[in-house]
């Protein structure tokens, strides 16, 4: 069974103007999937819809997390079910580290899953867990007891996203634009962690512009996503015909 | 990670009802009747065995509080009923130096607090006043061996008359606004502290204030001097049961800050909403003296407090950081005040307020920059909070700068708590009100951070509480 499966999912915005306009996907365990798609296509869109943003309503189709319907849950219940999603611009916390924010989002997981009794995990765990992600994904120590995406550059704050997904272990991994504002080397770590996480317990679905992070990622399944919808699918080598040829021939179809 | 952050998520869930507003049978000494009046005041006066200047000073005081309006600016203290207060409670004949010797019901008021508990792990002295009158107090060994003084007040005016006829009432005259015109009439217990020339105290000194019983007024008199080149901490927390009718609490506290020393003053004050809290709070800064008001409201049906720094001596520095939280029903009018009379004193004044579920909380401060003050520098930032659309935030920022060549910095905001930011935080599987809740603590963690660990996790701790919205 797919552990992501969106039905017709249609999309919008609070003036009730229509985002995203009918999409089907299904994502399994040890899959990458790729949406690409020019920018304004409301592939972010998507991804914060399926995340549960309530600035844009579901207004048909369903939402399945490993067969359970989630169309109706807040983000909140929905990250405790194991969606997670690494965000093209994450918001600053001040006054909140990275550490202190990174155990409160565990134990708020732990309890949910504990049946809402707390199960905080233990400190020299968590400890150790954090240290050696960190080290893994390359993220400076020093980021641990600063302000969570507080004056962060733009490399900080993707990684500490993707620290985030690491310490977090998600079921489903949605990455919005994870490749943007990232150097060579940073993507090459970036995607690296993500490409270690996907396995039996994660599928994860790589929302982006460019072709350039599935040279680190290499995507089972390649998908076509303009104007809300899904224009065409196939494999990894979708990936490499659209940096060639670019999406102005599907943005025709579209019109 | 600190110890701070597990204690912070593991206070989530608790309630006000159970921890603080409780209440246990009254069994006292002596308990006065309702009303203030010239009759009551000799009363007390004649219960604690005062001199005769004490008594006149009272009795000339209560004349002060009947001739001055109520305020009509800040709070709504309209609706206060003198006349159903009881001013004096004595709880027990004798002060206690054991905890063991307090009778059982007041004892268990103190074990539910934390108070044992706190003194044996990080105080160097306590003192614990219930209603009106101090009924523990201890001060470690080796501390007054080097001749630092920490007592109730009452018992300071007998044991060192001299030392404390010097500087009581010097700071805040007994007429300086109605509030302490009451206090200087019907004033019990508080603390008063003396701390030698260079002696460095280096874990707290606390007071814990109590109210047990309905419609109590608890006045306590607090003066601290704190001698060349010496040291303290004070820590003051506060709480009360949950009643439906009014408690007053009003307290006047004094504070001289001599040549090179550094006084800080904590206050985490959680009053129940039904108590008003009318405080005046002032301290004199002399030459290289440094004073830190860290002022921390929670509590309360209306707080208003200022407490104040009167930089006489060149290069004395001051600080105010202050904390103000208004949930339901509640009130906060706080803030601080830096008077620069010193050349080249310095001061800063943080403020955080935040406000909820229909509370208002405001700041209210002045910065005062004397003619003799040159090279004064100060900066005041004062940043709100508002959680919601029935919520309200003051700034009442007051100015009066009179010398030149000074450097004054004056900053203000006004946030929401926004969408995306929560959303963010959901997305992590962080529930929205624990999701608001990191948001706020990170919105004060500024002032938080300057608590010993232990009052940090009491402040964050509260915090949630308010969160939770359980308070009242």
């Amino acid at each position: 069974m797919a552990l992501l499966k969106l039905e017709d999912v249609h999309v919008a915005l609070e003036d009730g103007t229509e985002i995203v306009k009918g999409v089907d996907l299904e994502v399994g365990s040890n899959q990458v999937h790729a949406i690409m798609g020019p920018n304004g296509s409301g592939k972010s869109t998507l991804a914060n819809a399926v995340m549960g943003h309530p600035a844009y309503a579901i207004t048909e189709g369903r939402i399945l997390l490993d067969g359970e319907d989630v169309t109706e849950l807040g983000a909140d219940e929905r990250a405790q079910r194991g969606l997670f999603l690494a965000f093209q611009y994450p918001h600053a916390i001040p006054g909140v580290t990275v550490t202190s924010f990174l155990r409160s989002a565990i134990n708020a997981v732990r309890k949910a899953r504990n049946g809402g009794t707390d199960d905080p995990i233990a400190i020299p765990e968590f400890r150790k867990e954090l240290l050696a992600q960190m080290d893994r994904l390359k993220v400076s120590r020093e980021l641990a007891s600063r302000y969570l995406n507080d004056g962060f550059s733009g490399g900080e704050k993707k990684r500490v996203e993707i620290l985030q997904m690491a310490m977090l272990k998600p079921r489903i991994a949605m990455l919005d634009e994870t490749d943007s504002g990232l150097d060579i080397d940073a993507l090459r770590v970036v995607a690296g962690g993500v490409k270690e996480l996907v396995g039996p317990e994660m599928g994860a679905l790589v929302i982006t512009h460019y072709q350039r992070i599935l040279d680190y990622i290499t995507p089972d399944f390649v998908h076509v996503f303009v104007g809300g919808k899904i224009v065409e699918e196939g494999g990894p080598e979708l990936a490499k015909k659209l940096e060639a040829e670019g999406y102005a021939p599907y943005e025709e179809v579209a019109v | 990670m600190t110890e701070t952050e597990t204690e912070v998520v593991e206070g989530i869930g608790s309630d006000y009802g159970i921890k603080y507003g409780f209440h246990v049978p009254e069994d006292y000494f002596f308990k006065s009747g309702r009303g203030v009046s010239h009759e009551l005041v000799d009363a007390i006066s004649s219960h604690k065995n005062e001199p005769d200047w004490m008594r006149k000073f009272r009795h000339k005081s209560l004349d002060y509080f009947y001739a001055r309006p109520m305020p009509e600016w800040g709070g709504n203290v309209a609706e206060i009923d003198f006349d159903n207060i009881f001013y004096y409670i004595k709880p027990t004949e004798n002060q206690a130096e054991s905890w063991e010797d307090l009778p059982p019901d007041i004892k268990d008021t103190w074990d539910k607090l934390g108070i044992p508990e706190a003194e044996k792990k990080y105080l160097a002295g306590v003192g614990a006043q219930y209603e009106s009158e101090v009924v523990y107090h201890k001060l470690q060994k080796h501390l007054e061996d080097q001749g630092v003084i920490f007592l109730d007040t009452d018992t300071a005016l007998r044991e060192h008359e001299e030392l404390f006829k010097q500087y009581f009432g010097t700071i805040i005259p007994q007429n300086d606004n109605k509030f302490a015109a009451l206090n200087s009439a019907v004033w019990s217990g508080g603390s008063f502290i003396y701390v030698p020339p260079g002696v460095k105290i280096e874990m707290p000194l606390q007071a814990y204030f109590r109210i047990n019983a309905e419609n109590m007024g608890q006045f306590e008199r607090t003066l601290i001097l704190v001698d060349k080149g010496a040291y303290v901490h004070y820590v003051e927390g506060c709480t009360a049961p949950i009643y439906s009718t009014d408690s007053l609490h009003s307290a006047v506290v004094e504070i001289v800050v001599m040549e090179g020393a550094r006084c800080r003053y904590t206050t985490i004050q959680n009053w129940s909403n039904n108590v008003y809290n009318l405080v005046t709070k002032r301290a004199v800064a002399h030459k290289d003296a440094t004073m830190e008001w860290v002022d921390g409201n929670l509590g309360s049906k209306l707080t208003m407090k200022y407490p104040a720094i009167w930089l006489m001596g060149e290069r004395a520095h001051g600080e105010v950081l202050s904390i103000a939280f208004a949930g339901k029903g509640q009130h906060q009018d706080a803030g601080g005040k830096c008077v620069h009379v010193g050349a080249n004193t310095t001061s800063v004044i943080t403020s955080k307020s935040i406000s909820k579920d229909g509370g208002r909380a405001g700041y209210r401060g002045l910065l005062q920059v004397d003619k003799s003050a040159r090279g004064a520098k100060s900066k005041v930032v004062c940043d709100a909070l508002i959680l919601d659309e029935e919520s309200r935030s003051d700034t009442y920022p007051y100015m009066k700068i009179e010398a030149d060549e000074v450097d004054i910095g004056h900053e203000a905001t006004v946030s929401k708590i926004g969408e995306e930011q929560l959303f963010y935080l959901m997305s992590r599987g962080l529930t929205e009100s624990e999701a608001s809740a990191m948001i706020v603590s990170g919105f004060v963690e500024p002032i938080t951070k300057e608590l010993p660990l232990e009052y940090a996790v009491e402040m964050n701790r509260l915090i949630q509480l308010q969160m939770e919205g359980s308070v009242g």
